[in-house]
């Protein structure tokens, strides 16, 4: 569901998102040109339609009283349909802000974020303010408006730096549509396709990086392909910020191309382990290397998917 | 949601509400507790308030708390500040020959969750009344242990003096 991206130009759209990003939407970006026909304009119409549906960006917007409300649905959801459990909490500062770095499992409806969502609010309660990162189609989706009461908003660079500025705990998934939908044979697999902007978000703002492993989430359909060559050649990339078109199994569907009315996600056990925060300037130095710091958090979060991986018994059960 | 367990303690009134009176003590028989740490200046009493987390299904639920009876040594009662409502109650009566019986209330919920809220406070109930039986049976044996120790010691001061 969340991606995180960084964009370099400063220009800001009416909706706080940055204008390439936003010209991305558009198809107004570099190559979008010249892209006639019945076909481009009739996508380029749809890119219009979502553009339009996605909200003027408002961290205002997170609802803790709705939160409340929504909790013991929430614990219906992740305990009884996904029985989960989410380890390590203790492991997120108690004040201030945290920028909380997770794997992204379970296609276009990921079960993680609901699992961690109920736990961290349960925890922490739910005046401490908590937003998550989420690709801008999925803000736009008819229906999952509610979202952006639970502290979900579009992913941009100044949704996140203003977040952690207010002090808030921010959950991104770098990996973002990419990792989502990774075929299922690479589930136990930790892949952020080297993005690294989530690294120079916690270096500007010099908050603590908590690294978020989640399991089970890809037994959740049967996923089988990124469907990457197919969104560049419907110039999904372009026009949505869509560089996947996924391909998958997925309950009521059979086959379900794209995952746009989403699936009924198989019962799979969900299990979530935090890990202990990483100062990046203690831990790497006054002028870290990206890089270094980008295999460090990987290898860190491999090893522990790894270790639940170990733990697992039966896909799907647990 | 209103789950109760109760239990027939070996031990007089006074001992036993020494023990649950005592928040450093709550983590060692309290099961599914995971969190019960003092936020207020007075330890315990009246006002006193505890940061509180049970584990329930897939979540640590429970917030701050605050003791809103304290009538020593037979009722203590806190109701939530923050987080899930809820309202506790340790209920204790002297019982003939030393002993005491012990009662432990917990009411919970979430004004304004609907019907599913309703579902969620009922499929909770097993396990939360589970915690709370496994914890007056903890509450039993540590506070009986104490009271035999306390009497070992007791008598061999005695012979030692003899």
């Amino acid at each position: 569901m969340a991606t995180e991206e960084t964009a370099s130009a400063a220009a800001v759209s009416s909706n706080g998102h940055r204008k390439d990003a936003a010209d991305e939407l558009t198809g107004d970006g570099p190559g979008a040109q010249g892209n006639g026909g019945l076909a481009g304009r009739l996508v380029r119409g749809i890119a219009g339609q979502v553009q339009s549906r996605i909200p003027v960006a408002d961290l205002d917007e997170r609802d803790p009283d709705y939160i409340r409300e929504n909790l013991p649905r929430l614990w219906l959801l992740a305990s009884i349909y996904f029985r989960g459990e989410v380890r390590g909490l203790g492991n997120i500062p108690e004040t201030g802000p945290v920028l909380l770095v997770g794997n992204h499992s379970g296609g276009n409806l990921t079960p993680d974020t609901g699992v961690f969502s109920l736990a961290f609010h349960a925890y922490f309660g739910v005046e401490r303010a908590f937003y998550q990162l989420a690709h801008n189609l999925v803000l736009s989706m008819p229906g999952l408006a509610f979202l952006r009461k639970f502290g979900t908003v579009a992913a941009s660079p100044e949704n996140a730096e203003t977040a952690l500025r207010d002090g808030a705990a921010l959950l991104v998934y770098p990996g973002g549509d990419y990792e989502v939908h990774r075929p299922i044979w690479e589930r136990n697999r930790v892949d952020f396709n080297r993005r690294k902007g989530f690294i120079r978000l916690a270096l500007e703002e010099d908050v603590p990086l908590v690294p978020v492993v989640a399991i089970g989430g890809q037994e959740t359909s049967i996923f089988l392909s990124r469907g990457e060559t197919l969104a560049r050649v419907l110039r999904l990339d372009r026009l949505f910020r869509l560089k996947v078109l996924p391909v998958s199994l997925a309950l009521p569907w059979g086959l379900n191309v794209g995952d746009f009315l989403g699936h009924i996600p198989l019962p799979a056990k969900i299990t979530i382990e935090v890990l202990p925060p990483i100062d990046l300037r203690e831990e790497f130095g006054a002028d870290p290397d990206v890089d270094e710091i980008y295999e460090h958090v990987i290898r860190l979060m491999q090893e522990t998917l790894d270790a639940l991986a170990a733990e697992r018994q039966l896909p799907i059960l647990g | 949601m209103r789950v109760q367990a109760q239990i027939d303690v070996s031990a007089p009134q006074e001992l036993v509400w020494e023990m649950i009176t005592d928040p450093s003590r709550y983590l060692h028989f309290m099961a599914g507790l995971t969190r019960w740490e003092v936020v207020s200046k007075n330890p315990k009493g009246l006002g006193a308030r505890y940061r509180t987390l049970m584990r329930v299904g897939s979540a640590e639920v429970g917030g701050l708390v605050e003791v809103v009876e304290w009538d020593e040594p037979g009722d203590l009662a806190w109701t939530s500040v923050t987080g899930l409502d809820q309202r506790g109650r340790w209920r204790l009566r002297a019982r003939p020959h030393g002993r005491t019986h012990v009662e432990f209330r917990l009411s919970y919920g979430v004004a304004g969750s609907g019907l599913l809220g309703w579902v969620a406070e009922r499929l909770a109930a097993p396990t939360v009344r589970g915690h709370l039986k496994r914890s007056l049976q903890q509450l039993k044996r540590q506070v009986e242990h104490d009271q035999l120790r306390a009497l070992a010691v007791e008598r061999r001061a005695k012979s030692r003096v003899a």
